[in-house]
Formats: structure tokens, C-alpha cells, sequence
């Protein structure tokens, strides 16, 4: 039964990769769990599944671009990739609402049952809190100032400047890696530990899962770097880009939110380190 | 509408290599699938392989729960791989309850609504050649294994006084924490990573399908009632996960990592793992029943002959039974000394969930009023569903009530709620959907004989097994125990005579599929007549391996609740 397709969806061929990333996801997991109670082969199995892992990602986000340039992706593929990004990056929000939840929870109300906490916030463990108007500062300024560099490549783009594009991308992965490296310097410099209280406890896991969201955004706008360079993208159809740029977007905005509950509000009043 | 199945399947111009109905090999068809069909296929047997192992637990409780005393956890334990004490006694049955619970909400209902009749009927019912993202939706399914897989895995290793996680399936901290110390809570925890990361990608495609693929002409307003539904589960799911991946993550980092979320000896609270638990525990109950509301809906307007009464009410009572879902969590934590303000809110905004709950009873009904009834298998079901959820949503305004729940929570009382909302409520539901969809499905016609049978004795087994649990929990008897006075001892060895009857009526099920697939009548393309006026209906059974390669036109000179095909 021989029939044509009159319609603009993509209708894709069966692919291993789903698979691959599935038993790896699995294989990452388990090692996690080896490592964490210091099992035999854990960093076999850990580093098994991380590898499954990229070069799961590597092929399928490979796979797409290639699509993208061989023309199946239609303006209604388009509009579904659109809406897929929103979606995700709506379901990446009620995943910082979690972590925010237990930062208010601890700051509103502190333990008065706990001798680390002691009835105040900035717990009595915290002996000083990071100044928010030095480095955490300087970092709002850097994603801030991010955020204009990647619509500068955008409008670029849509103008058909590809020097500017590029040079638009250059600086927004160079202001993101400096973030990055600046949020490393002050965790090694930070006058509290991991863990031990709630303080520290929920400031370093939203701080640390914002600084992996800046990692994956970072490495997102590389690959259009790389992209813009191999010549892809159209001032017409350049969604890759634009994903990067939401995401972008998305993790200035949760680092304006950490920014003023996390720095300025939840270590008002403490001692300034 | 003026199309019909002809001109769908019967094209005769060649274009290329194409070929509607050709499939992969076996490798490629089933392990890489990018058919919504076919990996609907995989969801719906990957959950009635669950669902037996699920069931089967539920054997062994109902076998130890039959009489006063630990009388075979002991022998369980053993044959685990364990020692046998007491400890690790008590420990087997906390691992029992919380695979039965996690298997049959992980791994049984949502993978069969959403992901099985969800991808299958989904695309079908709004014209539509496959999903938005058919590869994300293969690795939706397989990760949903890698995540049932990491929950078996964890069977086998130490969690707390024995082997396996027994943390139950809400996994409250310090028993998930520091009450159970052993790489099985782990393994636990990363199957709900896994399967909450599927669920997320298959709310996102199920969101951007139903957006995006609707065929011409049919708009938001002429949409089936289980594309509604699985649009607002979908929804849900998209913002209610992503808070349950936080909350186990922390649980994770207090387990591992040194962080005190939730021990109060650095400032943590259990309590705040129980408020991030529930706030998306409760949306997960209306994820697993807002399909089968869905697919209650199709069923009850094909077999009355007439269009659902009141579609736009039923459309947006299941939208408003999702918004308001979010915001009645903590009528899950009413003995955790909330104070009086807050269960009074909590008690009224659940309430009012009953106002577009009973929209939807009523509707039905007046769906049936009326109506030229054939009381074929699926109406039988559904019929089933409308009047047992009704007696759980009964109970359910009940326990709704902040006061009456100090005495009734953590009861027998809750645990027969629970289930005539799920295990009558939801599996009714599936089964409903299952007898309605299997011919269009499979091509082959089941057994109405031993569907009928079927439904018969699971109704009188399932009764018996959850009815006499509210006497048991309004005379006391807590859920989660092994062992108990003999004073409960009379309505327990009752139960556990219904679930002998419940199996038995299993058996009849798995007949009857093997019977439709030996000896079963071929299906034409709308084995249920007139009434059936969805787009699935209009094509073959089963359906081309690529269908809709023209889309259909939905034409606008019917009502807006209206979905029959025109007669030209």
C-alpha cells in the first residue's frame, strides 16, 4: 500500500540512540549509587555511564542539526521544537521552585530545636555570610551583561551580520565561563561548608544546580559558536540558537532570583565575611 | 466531516520508497521505535508486566494480613536471599508495601493510560500522523524501564534491617534517610529520577502533539474528551515532577552527602520533605485518573449513542480538577500539627474539588439518560468505574475534613479510599479503555462472554477485598502493618478471601486475550457502530503503520460538542 505524504510533519526512522541513553541513564545511576556507598567498580560503572551518556547527547543533538540542514525540519517542526524548549524550560522552573521552597521554609522560619540553627537566620553555625555586593555582585553584572551580548548575536543574526553573530556568541561563552570560574573561586573561598546546617545545605544545592544549568547553557552556546562557524543558521530559521538564547535567559533570570533571596535577603543582618 | 477511511489508506500514487504500512525489522521495530503505535504497544505490555508483580505483592500482603501474626514473611525473606528475624520480618513487609505502591503508580497506571492508551489514541484521535517528538518518546518508554529496572535492582541489596528499600512510596524522611542507610533507598530514589525524567518528556511531547498536530478544523473545543484529558495529566505532570525530583535529590544529598534538609539535628524538617512530597503527590493522583476520565467519557457517549452531555463543562471540569489539584496538598499532612488556619483551608479548597468531580459524575449519567445503551464490555467497565470512584470520592470528602482525618489518617479507612479511587477507580478505567480500544488495537475481537465474566468477578473480588477495610479502619486498624490484634482479625481474613477472587478474575482477563488473538473474530474498522464517531474509528484495525498521510478535515457545521461524522 504505496501512499504520499501530504502533510509537513517529520516522521522519523527508528534510532538506537533513545535506547543508548536509557541503559545509560540506568548504568550512571547505579554507579552513582556504588560510588556513594564506596562499592567495588563504582568508578567503572559511573564513568560507563557518563560516556553512554555523551555520546548519547553528542548523536542525537548531531542527528537534529543534520535534519535541521537537510530541510525536514518544516515551520510546523519548527513550532513544535518551539513549544517542546517552553515546556522544558517551564518544568526546569518547578524544579528551582523545590529548592527555593526549602530555602524559605529554613529562613522564615529557623529551627529552634537545633543547636547549629539556634532560633536565627543566618544560622549561629554561619559565622559569615559572602558579601552579596562583592563577587555575587560582580557575577549579576556578568550574566546581566551575558544577556545583552547573546541578543546583540541575535539580532546579528537576524540581520544577516554573521561577524557579529559569532562575536556575540564569543562574548556571552567567555562572560558565562568567567561566571563559572568566579562561582568556583568563591565556593573555595567561601567561609562555610558544605552541609552540617540548613544553610549551607540549601545554599550550596541552588547555587550548585544553578551553576550546572550555567555549565549546560555554556556548552549549548558553543555548539552555535561552532554551528555559526560551520555556516548554519538562516536569519529566517536559526532555532538551535534561539533555544540557547531562552536558556540563557532562563538561567540570568533564576541567578537574579538566588542574587536577591539566596545573597541579599537570606544573609541580611550576619556577619560579613 | 467529509472525509472517510478510504481516502486515507487507499492511495495509489507512488512517491519514492514510501510505503505506508511498511514495518521494520524486529529489532529496529521494537527497541527503536519512533511509532507512537508501537511504542504504545511496548507501554501497555511493559505495564501489565508490572502490574502482575505488582499484583503478585499484593498476594503475598493479603496471604500475611489473613490471620493475626507474621506467618510467611519469614519464608519471603529466605527466599530473597535473607536471614530471617524479626527485624528483617517487619523490614520485608515495609519493602512489600512500598514496591506494591510505587509498581502500581510508577509502573502500572500511568505507564498503561499515558503512555499506552495516551500514544496510541492521542495522534489518532486529533488526525494526526504520529507524536511531535517521536524519539523522545521511545526513550520516554525506555527509561521508564531503566527505572523499574533500578527499583528490581534495589530488591537485592541492603536497604534498612534487611534487604530491599522499605521506605514506603512516599518515601518520608528520617526512615528514608536516616532509618534506612543501605544502596537499596538509593536505587529506590534514582527509579523515580528515571521514570519522573520519562514522564517529563512524555508530557512534553503529549503537549506539543495536542497543540501543534490537531488536524484542520478541529479546534481546542472540538477535541475527543481523552485528548482533553491527557492535555490537562500532561500539564500536571510538566509541573508537579520536576518538585518531586527536587525533594528526592535532597533526600539523596541528607543520605549521602551530608546535607540536613530534612534532620532537625542542622535545622531540616522532615515535615518540609512531606509539603515538597504532596505538592506533587496530589496532582499525581488526578495523573492517574484524569485519563481514565478521559477514556470513561468516549466509552459512556459510544455505547449511549449520543453525543457526552455537557463537553465544554466536562472539558474544563478536568481543567479546573487540575488547577485547584495543586493547591490542596497538605490535606495529605493533617496530623503533622498544622495548625488549625491552614487545615481549614486545605479542607475547604479540597472540597471543592468535588464540585467539578460530580460535573463529571452527573454528566455521565446524563450522558446515559436517555440514551440507546448496548451494554458491551467497555460500558460495562465504565459503568463499574462511575459508580465505584464515586463511592471512593464518597469517602474521599470524608477524609477531606481536617478533624475527622486526625482520627481517620494513616487508617484502613484511607487505604480503602486510596484504592476504590485507584485500584477500582483507575483499573476500571484501564480495563474500560482496554476492551474498547483492543479490537482497534490488535485487529481481533475479544471474547464479550468472558469480558462480561471478567468484569463480574473482579467487581465482586475488588469489593470484597476494600469494602470491609473502611469497617477496619473506622475501628482503628493502622495501615502498614504486618501483624495485628484479633480483634481485626474477621474483616481481614474477608478481604484476603476477595483478592483469591480478584486473581481468579485476572485469569479470565489473560483468557480472553489469548482467546481474541487464537480464535478472535477480525475487526472491522468501527466494530461498535454508530456511536463511535472519533477519528481512530475511521480507520483500519489495526491502523496503517503510518496513518493520516492526508490529513483529515474536521468541517465546521456541527456543534461545538459534537463529534459525528456527517452522513454525506
Amino acid at each position: 500500500m504505496a501512499g504520499k505524504v501530504n502533510h509537513s510533519y517529520h516522521i522519523l526512522p527508528p534510532d538506537i540512540w533513545p535506547l543508548v541513553a536509557s541503559i545509560s541513564a540506568l548504568t550512571f545511576t547505579s554507579g552513582m549509587v556504588l560510588f556513594m556507598h564506596e562499592l567495588a567498580n563504582a568508578h567503572l560503572v559511573l564513568g560507563l555511564g557518563i560516556a553512554g551518556l555523551i555520546a548519547s547527547f553528542f548523536s542525537w543533538f548531531s542527528n537534529i542539526v543534520k535534519e535541521a540542514e537537510e530541510g525536514h525540519h518544516t515551520p510546523v517542526v519548527q513550532l513544535h521544537l518551539r513549544y517542546g524548549m517552553i515546556l522544558f524550560i517551564a518544568s526546569e522552573v518547578m524544579f528551582f521552585v523545590g529548592w527555593f521552597w526549602s530555602w524559605f521554609d529554613f529562613a522564615l522560619f529557623p529551627s529552634t530545636i537545633s543547636e547549629v540553627i539556634g532560633g536565627q537566620w543566618p544560622p549561629k553555625a554561619i559565622e559569615a555570610v559572602m558579601d552579596p555586593f562583592d563577587l555575587p555582585l560582580l557575577n549579576t553584572l556578568i550574566l546581566l551583561c551575558s544577556g545583552t551580548t547573546v541578543t546583540w548575536a541575535h539580532h546579528s543574526l537576524i540581520h544577516g551580520d554573521r561577524d557579529g553573530l559569532k562575536k556575540g556568541l564569543w562574548a556571552t561563552i567567555l562572560l558565562g565561563i568567567l561566571f563559572t570560574s568566579i562561582q568556583v573561586y568563591e565556593y573555595s573561598h567561601a567561609p562555610f561548608a558544605f552541609g552540617g546546617n540548613t544553610y549551607s545545605s540549601a545554599f550550596y544545592m541552588a547555587t550548585g544546580f544553578h551553576g550546572f544549568h550555567v555549565l549546560v547553557g555554556t556548552i549549548f552556546l558553543i555548539v552555535c559558536l561552532v554551528r555559526s562557524y560551520k555556516g548554519h543558521f538562516t536569519p529566517r530559521q536559526h532555532f538551535g540558537f534561539e533555544a540557547a538564547a531562552w536558556y540563557w535567559h532562563f538561567v540570568d533570570v533564576v541567578w537574579l532570583f538566588l542574587f536577591i533571596v539566596v545573597y541579599v535577603w537570606g544573609g541580611w543582618g550576619a556577619e560579613i565575611h | 466531516m467529509a472525509t472517510t477511511a478510504d481516502q486515507f489508506q487507499a492511495h495509489t500514487e507512488d512517491h519514492g520508497h514510501h510505503d505506508a504500512d511498511h514495518k521494520p525489522a524486529f529489532f529496529a521495530r521494537w527497541f527503536m521505535s519512533t511509532n507512537h503505535k508501537d511504542i504504545g504497544t511496548l507501554y501497555l505490555i511493559f505495564a501489565i508486566c508490572a502490574g502482575i508483580i505488582g499484583g503478585f505483592i499484593s498476594g503475598i500482603m493479603r496471604m500475611e494480613l489473613a490471620a493475626p501474626g507474621i506467618q510467611y514473611l519469614g519464608y519471603w525473606v529466605s527466599l530473597m536471599g535473607g536471614e530471617a528475624s524479626f527485624d528483617a520480618n517487619l523490614h520485608m513487609w515495609n519493602v512489600l508495601i512500598t514496591a506494591h505502591g510505587l509498581i502500581m503508580v510508577f509502573f502500572m497506571v500511568m505507564p498503561a493510560m499515558i503512555g499506552g492508551f495516551g500514544n496510541w489514541f492521542v495522534p489518532l484521535m486529533i488526525g494526526a500522523p504520529d507524536m511531535a517528538f517521536p524519539r523522545m518518546n521511545n526513550i520516554s518508554f525506555w527509561l521508564t524501564v531503566a527505572g523499574f529496572s533500578s527499583l528490581m535492582f534495589s530488591t537485592f541489596v541492603p536497604g534498612g534491617t534487611g534487604l530491599g528499600a522499605g521506605i514506603g512510596w512516599t518515601a518520608y524522611a528520617p526512615l528514608s534517610t536516616t532509618g534506612s542507610t543501605g544502596p537499596a533507598v538509593d536505587f529506590a530514589i534514582f527509579s523515580l529520577h528515571l521514570a519522573g525524567a520519562a514522564s517529563i518528556m512524555g508530557a512534553i511531547n503529549f503537549i506539543t502533539t495536542i497543540f501543534n498536530m490537531r488536524a484542520p478544523g478541529m479546534t481546542l473545543h472540538k477535541m475527543p474528551l481523552f485528548v482533553w484529558s491527557v492535555l490537562v495529566t500532561a500539564f500536571l505532570l510538566l509541573l508537579a515532577l520536576p518538585v518531586l525530583a527536587a525533594a528526592i535529590t535532597m533526600l539523596l544529598t541528607d543520605r549521602n552527602f551530608g546535607t540536613t534538609f530534612f534532620d532537625p539535628a542542622g535545622g531540616g524538617d522532615p515535615v518540609l520533605y512531606q509539603h515538597l512530597f504532596w505538592f506533587f503527590g496530589h496532582p499525581e493522583v488526578y495523573i492517574m485518573i484524569l485519563p481514565g476520565f478521559g477514556m470513561v467519557s468516549q466509552i459512556v457517549a459510544t455505547f449511549s449513542k449520543k453525543p457526552v452531555f455537557g463537553y465544554l463543562g466536562m472539558a474544563y471540569a478536568m481543567v479546573a480538577i487540575g488547577v485547584v489539584g495543586f493547591v490542596v496538598w497538605a490535606h495529605h499532612m493533617y496530623t503533622t500539627g498544622l495548625d488549625v488556619n491552614t487545615k481549614m483551608y486545605f479542607t475547604a479548597a479540597t472540597m471543592v474539588i468535588a464540585v467539578p468531580t460530580g460535573v463529571k459524575i452527573f454528566s455521565w449519567i446524563a450522558t446515559m439518560w436517555g440514551g440507546s445503551l448496548e451494554f458491551k464490555s467497555p460500558l460495562v467497565w465504565a459503568m463499574g468505574f462511575i459508580f465505584l470512584f464515586t463511592v471512593g470520592g464518597v469517602t474521599g470528602v470524608v477524609l477531606a475534613n481536617g478533624g475527622v482525618d486526625d482520627v481517620l489518617h494513616d487508617t484502613y479507612y484511607v487505604v480503602a479510599h486510596f484504592h476504590y479511587v485507584l485500584s477500582m477507580g483507575a483499573v476500571f478505567s484501564l480495563f474500560a479503555g482496554f476492551y474498547y480500544w483492543f479490537p482497534k488495537m490488535s485487529g481481533k475481537m475479544h471474547s464479550e462472554f468472558l469480558s462480561h465474566l471478567h468484569f463480574w468477578v473482579f467487581f465482586v473480588g475488588v469489593n470484597i477485598i476494600f469494602f470491609p477495610q473502611h469497617f477496619l479502619g473506622m475501628d482503628g486498624m493502622p495501615r502498614r502493618i504486618p501483624d495485628y490484634p484479633e480483634a481485626f482479625s474477621y474483616w481481614n481474613n474477608v478481604s484476603s478471601y476477595g483478592y483469591y477472587i480478584m486473581a481468579a478474575s485476572m485469569g479470565i482477563f489473560f483468557v480472553n486475550i489469548a482467546y481474541a488473538f487464537i480464535a478472535g473474530k477480525k475487526a472491522g474498522d468501527n466494530p461498535w457502530g454508530e456511536g463511535a464517531t472519533t477519528l481512530e474509528w475511521t480507520l483500519s484495525s489495526p491502523p496503517p503503520y503510518h496513518q493520516f498521510e492526508t490529513l483529515p478535515v474536521i468541517e465546521d457545521h456541527h456543534d461545538y460538542h459534537d463529534h459525528r461524522p456527517a452522513t454525506d
